[in-house]
């Protein structure tokens, strides 16, 4: 494979509403800045790649044909990735493939949601002929499996609520994230309304209108601190079967297991992660999952995910602080990326040579993962 | 300057038609008649409701039809306290992975005929059905407890025989 590398990285303020800008409009931002960033015009692109979260959360049916030309695609190859909530990770994983296969030597990977323009709470919840009449919302589907993962840990309540805490003073570190709650603590949390039992108000993220965008490139000629991709790995179940573990999915432990035989080597190595963490419990479910930790919940109590901790995850302020849904991923990706190029700003991390960008998406059923690293492998 | 546009509302509509198929055929004619009926993988034999055409796991078409019991065990749950757009009830309400008797997947339905905060994993329901039965799964209302002693549930969610 061709050694490729993170050269250009952009993203939006995050935002409840972006009404300043329309949909080309956001996607734009995003993706000027990325090319700013690695010095280059969209005459340099030889191809984009796009993704984003469902249409019905939008109410926009197939906006990639109207946003080409946004994105200078005019007359290039133009294609979009469809991975539900993992869709931003998956995006970058098939840009990273187009350039270290040969096909393309600099590709322009784009994810955005602009939920403002529809209600995604709306979209989730629509039942289906056959079905139980059940309707859940956003998130209904994934507090049943919060409960378990308590039960069978015993795990304390407050090790949501710390992470709940720790994201958003991570956020504050960081001038694009949505939410800005300087006086978060255990308590406003603790004291936030249950929304889906055991699931507080605070232990949510919100939703956000966003954009995140990235430039591929096999070419680093002058580029002064690439990130480079180490290994890539997407992996998907059914969203029912006999004998699935919802806590701990399978497509979840190969998608980390295959990232790591990629690149070589073992979930140790990695000094920092940004997970896909839309619900606070998903930290400690995660790390266990990602074979980062024996046990989550303990890594979470004992502070190792703390920007001071051992493994620092979510130094950016993660999903819990910004939700643009499709570029979620993406920007989980990214943020990676920034760590080990050293341009996190005030959310830079003392040590970042290797770190692991992840996402999901569904009911726990699309996993995408990618590790880059300061080093050209 | 003129005043910019930020927003303007532009509904859509879309209504679609379903093919049922035969599976969820033979299922929706096991509901006019009063029983759920689900179907076993051969190769697993590992048995689903509402049934599968094909087993997820093994790729094979699944023939056997199977009756599953009206009762259950909760599994895991959730208490959806929030209002939303789109809710067909009115919270709280308690949303539960039940596994019926005899079936291998659960079930995601509501638990009432109790106060949500009696829910509990482990414990037993039965399903409450429309007295005419419709040819759809909204003909079991909700599943309310059966007075049966609770049974455990094991760390992958299974309820232990």
């Amino acid at each position: 494979m061709i050694p490729t590398a993170v050269i250009g990285i952009g993203q939006t303020r995050h935002a409840a509403k972006r009404d300043d800008v329309s949909m080309p409009g956001l996607v734009r931002e995003a993706a000027l800045r990325a090319l700013a960033d690695a010095g280059l015009e969209f005459k340099d692109i030889d191809a984009v790649v796009m993704g984003k979260a469902p249409d019905m959360f939008e109410g926009v049916p197939n906006p990639e044909l109207f946003l080409a030309d946004a994105l200078g695609a005019a007359g290039k190859p133009m294609f979009r990735v469809h991975t539900a909530g993992s869709v931003g990770g998956s995006t970058a994983v098939v840009a990273a493939h187009l350039v270290s296969s040969g096909i393309h030597k600099r590709v322009l990977c784009v994810a955005w949601e602009k939920q403002s323009e529809s209600n995604a709470m709306w979209a989730l919840s629509q039942t289906y002929p056959f079905q139980p009449p059940v309707t859940a919302g956003a998130g209904g589907y994934f507090a049943p499996v919060i409960r378990a993962y308590m039960s069978r840990t015993a795990a304390p309540e407050h090790v949501g609520w710390k992470v709940a805490v720790k994201d958003r003073l991570n956020a504050l570190k960081n001038p694009y994230a949505h939410l800005q709650l300087p006086d978060i603590s255990l308590e406003t949390v603790k004291a936030s309304p249950l929304l889906w039992d055991p699931i507080r108000y605070l232990e949510t993220c919100p939703s956000s209108d966003g954009a995140c965008a990235m430039v591929l490139s096999s070419d680093t000629a002058g580029v002064k601190n690439p990130a480079w991709v180490l290994g890539t790995s997407m992996r998907t179940e059914p969203l029912l079967f006999a004998g699935r573990d919802e806590v701990t999915p399978m497509a979840g432990q190969l998608a980390s297991k295959d990232v790591c035989a990629e690149a070589g080597i073992t979930p140790a190595q990695i000094d920092c992660a940004e997970l896909y963490v839309p619900f606070s419990w998903y930290e400690p479910m995660w790390l266990e999952n990602l074979g980062l930790a024996e046990s989550g919940w303990r890594a979470v109590d004992r502070g190792d995910t703390e920007m001071t901790g051992k493994l620092p995850i979510n130094a950016s302020g993660g999903v819990l602080s910004s939700n643009p849904i499709g570029a979620s991923g993406m920007l989980r990706f990214a943020e990676a990326a920034l760590q080990v190029r050293g341009a996190a700003g005030a959310h830079q991390l003392d040590r970042a040579r290797i770190a692991m960008g992840h996402a999901y998406g569904g009911g726990s059923q699309f996993f995408s993962t990618w590790l880059v690293g300061a080093e050209k492998p | 300057m003129s005043a910019p546009v930020t927003q303007m509302k532009a509904p859509t509509r879309l209504e679609y038609l379903v093919h049922a198929g035969a599976t969820t055929t033979t299922f929706l004619h096991s509901i006019l008649k009063g029983q759920l009926v689900g179907r076993r993988c051969p190769v697993c034999h590992k048995v689903y409701i509402p049934p599968r055409g094909a087993c997820p796991t093994c790729a094979v078409l699944c023939t056997d039809e199977v009756p599953v019991s009206n009762s259950g065990t909760v599994t895991t749950f959730s208490i959806v306290r929030i209002p939303f757009e789109g809710q067909r009830l009115t919270p709280p309400y308690a949303c539960a992975h039940i596994v019926l008797d005899g079936a291998d997947v659960p079930l995601l339905h509501i638990v009432g005929g109790c106060s949500v905060d009696e829910v509990r994993v482990g414990m037993r329901v039965e399903a409450v059905w429309l007295e005419i039965p419709q040819p759809t799964l909204a003909t079991v209302t909700w599943f309310k407890p059966n007075g049966e002693p609770d049974r455990a549930v094991n760390d992958r969610g299974e309820v232990v025989p």
